[in-house]
């Protein structure tokens, strides 16, 4: 599915990841667990595109093709999707335009035909049952006036509708209560299959109790430091990062 | 442009007035005609204004001063199958066609169905109601200080009269339509509409304006608007006028006791464009929207001047205005509001936002508050930026091409100026229009 | 009446504290201005051959000029030639230490709070105190010079560092600039002049002190302070006057240069005499300021407190040259009376990444009127530019006046600027509260007032902050219901 090796990148100067290897093959979840600004986040972003990032070296294969070549829509198109950790409010764009608009958009690089306004209603409305959303919803703006909680469920509820390959959610779980976490999960496991896959990058263990990790990395630094099974997460909760620190530092000694 | 060539235009425009009036014929016995001939008096003594006047330092007319220009024509250009591209769904049947500011009773489509009610263009009105026309024109739209109004003042023959009177509700929206045609040559243009509703009375006016031809048109307009004691008047401008159109609009609305007047302008075409549109709330309780649009690109140069006179105590007034601007287009908004000694309570808001989308394009903004009275709530905010990039970034990580987030997001912006229009078929319209232009800027 | 109103009117009739004469022999020279005046200015100050030059080229200029109309103020017409160009405390000679000032002199500043006596300083400020047309002593330059600071009256300077003032006077502010800045250009006096070496951080506040003392004289003094690059100053100015039943003229010119990585630190606590509760006398203050941000990451930050002058007309500016460069403007205009008011700011951003800052309290009492006029400019290729603006007008009673006459040119499309502004009354609802907790309504306005100031206030220096608090109050004694 993906493919990361040796990824370097910066913010404003600042290196964030530092050779950063990873891979994920279809249908499996991995969650990337890590401390305060050891990079998690700007993984995320880097995947998504975003253009303040800087790559300064090392390469992302996702499906056969460089991911690092194309546009943020054109990696959407291709099927990648990003849970925002601070989802953007659009004041003026309602909803429903908008995901009409992204899933058509992403039918018509596919090759396939767009969807009209009833057959995307009734698309719509099925996804909407998957997170618990209010039809009320569709015609609000985008995020505008919602609650963490609801800004989170909002995002998932867009992985529905859009079906990616690969979902990267990127602190998917904080700010959400128990209630909220569990709809989450909920949307999130009915998801998994053979031929999707998710990086889940979270700073808790709490979300993998709900969504159980094939595979969970330790980042540190810009840099995987551990990867193992669902214990590995764990075991970080039981005795935290320093834990993994300081066997990183044992073995650079 | 030199001292010299300002008067010697400014006489051109004053000696004109002789062929007019010798042009008249019979109207020279109207009471009227003498307010003409102290209204080019005074615009004699104004003569056309200059950057150096406060009021016009972002806005240049000297292009309009270049040429003497003669006073309209007729045109027959326009058949009645090219009024579809210029009408609104529903308001086909209660069209008031002007071409080069004449009123066109062949290209017109209207039949008044309400007692009392009289809707009469301007040039016989001012015949056959003269008394009625005297209560109100030109008794709103000062013309001591605005040359354009003065101007105005002097040679409209031509426009519409609209009286409602008390109680009476018009139903179906009017739709005025504006034609502009210079394919035979630059020409100046005077239209005067006077609309008054009287107490407890609705109405609804859509205005639009469109244009062909390439030599200058020079379209002079002055509304006069009474909305007395709890009337309500709803009011919708479009101008889209072609690149040849130096627009010049002033508005002077004026409202009585619990009144509500409200103004959505929107301004998309034309070469330059002045609006001064005054609101005057001259008695408690009233409400005054004033709402507005542009968008330029090329280089157009947009230019809104608002005034909200709060006279009184207790009244409101809402003023919201967005602009986009692309190409080498300017823009410029001035929002005064004052609120005089006696007006307490007074709640007064105002925001305008403007967008700029090109390395050339610019924007002067002057929000002004002048506030004489104590007990008030007043505020304004003034924002100029570009569209947001988070955003814009969203919307590409779910796989929407940039141009079209750019789009989007600009339509966003607009929005909720367009909820303002209160005829669906209008605002579905205008708001498709925009859309489409977007693409152009 | 209500009790708030019978306090507000009682307040009113409170006196200006600062509004006595000192009885000192002055000398003076004839009323009037021409280029003789001007030739007799520069020939009692010893000036060079060049800075007469330069006087009357701003002479000449002047008299080409005409008073500028468009501020929203009554100005009862001046005449330029009643009024004496040059008052100054006779002296036989220059003292050489402060043991030779004339003692009057020394007990006037005591009196006005400004003790001259650097050993009764409480904190570390150098002074430069200006009485009428000339600096009566300045303190701690001694202290200030090891640092390689130079800290004198502007006519020192002009003997003593020529080169300094030939290259930067007239940079930020050009005799050609305006009407007033011409006029003081021709007649300028005294001031003070600040010049901070490359990388020193001034270790203590300057501050000048202004004093009109003499009778229909007219107050021109200039101010210029140079940061070299990756220098620091904070500078504070005060001034008072005598009550005095004409108007008097007050027509200053303040030039900051900040080169690179530079910050300058501009307070003034102005406050000369208003006139009395019925309009009649005050001072006309009608300044121009204005400094330059040079170079890259340079910064300049202007604060005012302005509760005087029966006419306030000043736009503290800020000429954002340099990339990264900051400017910023903290003001509280306070008017009660007849007083009027019409000032703000220029930003004007050039460099790149550039950022300015406006924050403006005004507060309109009795019969007066206070207006902010503003112009953000971003100027094409100024990428990235930012401002931030808050216009905010208090009033206190109904027959005064609050008006905003905010400019934004804009011409960058990266450009973010944003302006806010409200007018509001203070709410009953606030006293109320305040009187329901035992504070009475007197003390509840101070309150509400200062809330509403404390953007503002934090900006001054600590002493500057107190004095700037009390006199706040004082001048707003019986305005408030």
């Amino acid at each position: 599915m993906i493919t990361i090796k040796d990824l370097h990148a910066s913010v404003e100067g600042n290196q964030i990841l530092n050779g950063l290897t990873l891979e994920v093959k279809p249908g499996e979840v991995h969650a990337i667990m890590g401390p305060n600004g050891s990079g998690k986040s700007t993984l995320a972003n880097v995947l998504a595109g975003r253009e303040d990032y800087e790559i300064d070296g090392g390469e992302v294969t996702f499906n056969g093709q460089d991911l690092l070549e194309m546009g943020p829509e054109d990696r959407a198109r291709e099927g990648l999707f990003l849970a925002f950790q601070y989802p953007v409010e659009i004041p003026g764009v309602s909803n429903v335009n908008f995901l009409k608009t992204a899933v058509n958009e992403i039918r018509e690089y596919r090759g396939e035909e767009k969807m009209d306004a009833m057959e995307f209603l009734a698309y719509i409305r099925e996804k909407m049952k998957l997170v618990e959303m209010d039809e009320k919803f569709l015609s609000r703006s985008v995020n505008e006036g919602f609650s963490g909680g609801e800004k989170k469920r909002n995002e998932i509820f867009q992985m529905a509708v859009l079906e990616p390959k690969l979902a990267v959610m990127d602190e998917t779980d904080s700010g959400l209560d128990i209630d909220a976490l569990k709809i989450v999960a909920n949307g999130v496991n009915k998801m998994r299959g053979q031929d999707r896959s998710f990086i889940v990058i979270t700073h808790y263990q709490r979300l993998l109790n709900y969504i159980v990790p094939d595979v969970v990395h330790v980042l540190v630094d810009g840099k995987i430091v551990e990867s193992g099974d669902k214990d590995l997460a764990l075991r970080l909760e039981a005795q935290g990062y320093d834990w993994v620190k300081g066997e990183q530092a044992a073995a650079t000694v | 442009m030199s001292k010299l060539n300002y008067d010697e235009i400014r006489d051109w425009y004053v000696s004109n007035f002789n062929t007019f009036e010798n042009n008249l014929n019979g109207s020279l016995d109207v009471p009227f005609h003498k307010v003409r001939k102290s209204a080019i008096a005074k615009f004699e003594e104004l003569g056309f204004p200059a950057r150096r006047h406060e009021e016009w330092k972002y806005t240049n007319i000297t292009p309009l001063l270049k040429e003497k220009l003669p006073l309209a024509g007729k045109s027959d250009r326009f058949s009645a199958a090219d009024l579809a591209a210029y009408t609104f769904e529903g308001l086909e049947k209660n069209l008031l066609v002007f071409v080069n500011g004449q009123y066109s009773k062949e290209l017109s489509n209207y039949k008044n169905t309400v007692d009392g009610v009289i809707i009469e263009n301007l040039a016989s009105a001012l015949k056959n109601h003269s008394d009625l026309i005297a209560d109100s024109l030109s008794q709103y739209a000062n013309y001591d200080d605005e040359a354009f109004v003065a101007l105005n003042t002097a040679y409209a023959n031509d426009g519409l009269f609209i009286y409602v009177p008390d109680n009476a509700e018009v139903e179906a929206p009017l739709h005025l339509l504006h034609l502009s045609d210079s394919n035979d040559g630059a020409f100046f243009s005077n239209t005067r509409h006077l609309i008054v509703a009287g107490k407890n009375s609705r109405l609804k006016v859509v205005e639009s304006h469109h244009g062909i031809g390439d030599a200058i048109c020079f379209n002079n307009f002055v509304s006069e608007v009474v909305v007395m004691d709890n009337a309500r008047v709803d009011h919708v401008k479009l101008q889209d006028e072609h690149s040849a159109a130096y627009h010049i609009y002033n508005l002077q609305a004026h409202q009585e006791k619990e009144s509500v007047y409200s103004l959505v302008n929107i301004d998309i075409g034309g070469k330059l464009t002045r609006n001064n549109l005054n609101v005057a709330l001259k008695a408690e309780h009233c409400e005054g929207h004033l709402i507005g649009f542009y968008m330029g690109s090329k280089k157009q140069h947009i230019d809104n001047h608002t005034a909200i006179d709060h006279a009184m105590p207790n009244c409101y007034s809402n003023e919201i205005y967005k602009g986009i601007l692309g190409g080498k287009a300017s823009g410029v908004f001035n929002g005064k509001i004052f609120v005089r000694e006696d007006a307490q309570k007074t709640n007064a808001y105002q925001d305008n936002k403007a967008l700029l989308l090109s390395d050339d394009a610019k924007v002067n903004t002057k929000p002004q508050l002048e506030i004489f009275a104590d007990d008030v709530k007043c505020s304004h905010g003034a924002t100029v930026g570009q569209l947001d990039e988070e955003a814009i970034f969203y919307l590409r990580s779910r796989g929407i091409p940039k141009e079209k987030a750019q789009s989007m997001m600009q339509y966003a912006f607009a929005s909720d100026v367009f909820e303002y229009i209160p005829i669906e078929s209008v605002r579905e319209k205008i708001d498709h229009t925009i859309f489409e232009r977007f693409k152009t800027l | 009446m209500s009790s708030e109103q019978q306090i507000i009117e009682s307040r009113i009739k409170s006196e200006y504290k600062w509004g006595f004469t000192t009885d000192i022999d002055m000398e003076t020279i004839p009323k009037g201005l021409n280029e003789d005046i001007v030739r007799l200015i520069s020939a009692k100050k010893n000036e060079p051959e060049w800075m007469l030059e330069w006087r009357l080229k701003a002479f000449r200029h002047w008299l080409t000029m005409t008073e500028p109309r468009w501020p929203n103020v009554d100005i009862a017409p001046i005449d330029y030639q009643d009024a004496y160009y040059y008052a100054a405390p006779k002296q036989t000679e220059a003292p050489k230490s402060l043991d030779e000032v004339d003692p009057k002199l020394l007990e006037t500043f005591e009196k006005l709070g400004i003790s001259l006596e650097e050993q009764k300083r409480l904190t570390g400020v150098a002074v430069d105190a200006v009485m009428d047309s000339v600096s009566v002593a300045t303190t701690f330059k001694d202290e200030l010079a090891k640092h390689g600071i130079i800290f004198c009256s502007f006519s020192e300077a002009v003997q003593d560092h020529p080169e300094l003032i030939k290259k930067y006077m007239g940079t930020v502010v050009p005799y050609t600039d305006n009407f007033f800045a011409a006029l003081n250009s021709a007649v300028f006096t005294d001031g003070s002049f600040c010049y901070i070496p490359k990388g020193v951080r001034c270790p203590m506040e300057l501050s000048t002190y202004f004093r009109i003392n003499a009778a229909n004289t007219g107050q021109f003094e200039r101010t210029l302070i140079v940061a070299e690059p990756g220098s620091y100053v904070s500078y504070l100015e005060g001034c008072t006057a005598p009550m005095r039943d004409e108007n008097q003229l007050h027509a200053a010119v303040v030039e900051l240069i900040a080169d690179r990585d530079a910050e300058i630190k501009y307070s003034t606590v102005q406050n000369w005499y208003p006139g009395d509760e019925n309009g009649k006398g005050g001072i006309y203050n009608f300044v121009t300021k204005r400094g330059i941000c040079l170079d890259d990451n340079a910064k300049i930050s202007w604060t005012q407190v302005e509760t005087g002058s029966a006419i306030t007309w000043k736009y503290p500016s800020v000429i954002l040259k340099g990339d990264n460069s900051v400017g910023e403007f903290y003001s509280v205009a306070l008017t009660n009376n007849y007083q009027q008011a019409d000032t703000g700011t220029k930003m004007i951003h050039v460099g790149k990444n550039t950022k300015s800052t406006i924050i403006s309290k005004g507060i309109s009492a009795g019969k007066s009127h206070n207006s902010y006029r503003g112009l953000v400019k971003i100027h094409k290729g100024a990428h990235n530019a930012r401002n931030f603006s808050q216009c905010d007008s208090l009033l206190i009673g109904d027959r005064c006046g609050a008006h905003t006459f905010p400019y934004l040119e804009i011409e960058d499309k990266t450009a973010k600027v944003e302006h806010e502004a409200t007018t509001s009354k203070i709410g009953e609802d606030q006293i109320f509260y305040c009187n329901q907790r035992g504070i009475g309504t007197e003390d509840a306005i101070g309150i509400i007032v200062n809330g509403y100031c404390k953007e503002v206030f934090k900006e001054l220096p600590m002493e500057f902050a107190v004095e700037a608090q009390k006199l706040l109050a004082i001048s707003l004694e019986g305005s408030v219901g």
